[in-house]
């Protein structure tokens, strides 16, 4: 069997921990698509909604530490009028798009090479390894001096930080086609491009969508921790004015868009995986869709 | 029954590099396949039965000697040789239709001629109405018929099958020898079927190769003489004990 084996530096520490991390993040924002587990979603938020009011009334807390929902609310509708809340999130958003894009295509490229050649993986495993062991917080200061306060350093920080969990996806995904499958495209004289797309492609998917759901929401930290470096516009420039001018409840309003922002990625990248994994285990589909009541 | 050979070995070895001294597998083979006939090959677990399949199929370079089908020296994967291997090996993100066609789509088929082959490979190993289905709903025995209607698919003069009934229980595993002998039957191909099951190997082949322990030499070559076709009743006569009786002293 050739190559299956990944150094273990690339399998044990980064695979189980984004192994758990899917596992984790799997079925929450699924299933508040479905009517039964809305429910249960609404009462979980008005609880907090509560909690977060009894938290100021009782515990007297100023509005400039904590404003209340309503207030927050308040904001939000007024930073949505006049425009600059749509405006920011547009900048962060096309960071986030294009900074995936960039470093999903690049982990692919590159992953796909070092599935497929024991050598070039030896050669650059301890390359990739370390290129993570460097924070990105920590560089992105530099690609903000080199590559200027504008998209193009956002864009960066965005891509190197979804870089490495959808290389390693992308890695084991296609190491993890079986070698008898292999031999079955072979034998039917299958070319280069028949087998990637008729063999490694469908079978690597899985845990290639994996690894997009971890970049998804990486991207938007990405695009935020630019941001905070220098940035003149997008919602973590947002976020920083409006702690400079205590006003908290932008801060929050900022947070919350950014969260939204991170959920529907991710929302979007599960629901590829629905379009696309139906093939799957049924125990395993219904974990992931949370609908069991609906085959194929 | 000797036709033309159609698949020749000739002297074949094949050792597998490992740390002390490689893996002795194969220790020059020499034997032949006559067109239309149906060869079963039986031997103990390890001793190289499945990499001689994979030789053959061009999938293993040997060691040493060659392997000549039609005529020609196999390096590489040759033209019309179907493989079933040791699990159905399906995709499993591909229909039973799709899985069939597989072949087909490789080979840049007409999408209306698959279809056709298709109906008629699905109706041959009597999948009807399964033809949507994916891998995850068959069965053991269902998938292994997928996989035997794929092999088949482009129509290949030669089926090197491993074990295909392998994972199967005895009475579905019966079955589905007696399909296989009736495919065998209306499209006349030479086969080259690996069992570890004696009864199986004299209901359905006209000859039977033992493999010795490894490094594996054929220890033993049976004709089952056999008459055909072959019915359930054969098991219980004198002729099909005294056959099984040998092929089992020689495996053993
Ligand atoms: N690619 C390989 N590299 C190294 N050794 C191998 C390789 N393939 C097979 N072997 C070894 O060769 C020997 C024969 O294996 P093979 O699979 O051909 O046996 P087999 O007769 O098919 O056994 P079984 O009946 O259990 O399927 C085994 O000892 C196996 O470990
Ligand atoms: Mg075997």
């Amino acid at each position: 069997m050739h190559g299956v084996s990944c150094p273990g530096l690339l399998r044990g520490s980064f695979v189980s921990r984004m192994a758990m991390n899917k596992d984790l993040m799997t079925n929450f924002p699924l299933s508040a698509r479905r009517g039964r587990a809305l429910a249960p979603g609404a009462f979980a938020l008005a609880l907090g909604v509560f909690l977060w009011y009894a938290l100021i009334w009782l515990g007297g807390v100023q509005p400039f530490i904590l404003p209340a929902p309503h207030q927050v609310w308040g904001r939000f509708l007024r930073a949505l009028a006049d425009g600059s809340l749509a405006g920011h999130s547009w900048v962060t958003l096309q960071e986030v798009l294009a900074g995936l894009a960039l470093g999903a295509a690049a982990a692919m490229l590159f992953g796909y090479a070092l599935a497929k050649s024991t050598v070039l993986e030896k050669f650059l495993a301890p390359y990739v390894v370390a290129s993570q062991a460097v924070p990105t917080v920590a560089i992105a200061p530099l690609l903000v001096i080199w590559f200027g306060p504008g998209l193009a350093s956002k864009v960066l920080v965005c891509a190197l930080i979804v870089f490495f969990p959808i290389l390693i996806n992308t890695v084991v995904g296609v190491r993890s086609v079986p070698e008898d499958l292999r031999d079955l495209m072979r034998s039917l004289h299958a070319s280069r491009a028949q087998t990637f797309r008729l063999l490694e492609l469908p079978a690597a998917l899985p845990v290639l969508l994996g690894g997009f759901r971890i970049g998804a929401t990486l991207a938007v930290i990405g695009a935020v921790v630019g941001e905070f470096v220098g940035a003149d516009r997008g919602l973590g420039y947002l976020l920083s004015v409006a702690r400079g001018q205590y006003d908290v409840a932008l801060v929050f309003v900022a947070v919350f868009t950014l969260i939204a922002m991170a959920l529907s990625l991710y929302g979007l990248v599960a629901l590829a995986e629905r379009a696309t994994l139906g093939w799957q285990r049924q125990a395993e589909q219904s974990r992931m869709t949370f609908n069991p009541t609906e085959k194929n | 029954m000797t036709g033309k050979a159609l698949l020749e070995v000739i002297r074949l070895s094949t050792t597998f590099r490992n740390g002390n001294g490689g893996l002795h597998v194969l220790d020059g083979l020499d034997f032949s396949v006559a067109e239309y006939q149906f060869v079963a090959l039986l031997g103990p677990s390890g001793s190289g039965k499945s990499t001689l399949l994979r030789t053959l199929a061009g999938l293993l370079p040997p060691s040493r000697g060659r392997v000549v089908f039609k005529g020609q020296r196999v390096d590489g994967p040759p033209r019309g040789v179907g493989y079933v291997f040791q699990n159905a090996n399906l995709m499993p993100w591909r229909t039973v239709e799709e899985n069939i066609t597989l072949p087909l789509e490789l080979a840049g088929a007409a999408n209306g001629a698959a279809a056709a082959k298709s109906r008629e490979m699905v109706e041959l190993v009597g999948l009807q109405g399964f033809e949507e289905a994916l891998p995850r709903d068959l069965s053991g025995g269902m998938a292994q018929r997928v996989a035997i209607a794929r092999a088949l698919a482009h129509d290949p003069d030669l089926l090197l099958m491993d074990e295909p009934f392998g994972a199967l229980d005895a009475i579905t595993r019966e079955r589905m020898g007696l399909e296989l002998l009736r495919i065998w039957e209306a499209r006349r191909k030479t086969v080259l079927m690996v069992t570890h099951d004696i009864a199986e190997a004299l209901m359905l082949a006209d000859r039977a190769l033992v493999f010795s322990e490894r490094p594996a030499r054929v220890s033993m070559e049976l004709t089952v003489d056999l008459p055909r076709p072959r019915l359930d009743e054969l098991r219980y006569t004198p002729e099909f004990a005294a056959l099984s009786r040998r092929l089992r002293d020689a495996i053993r």
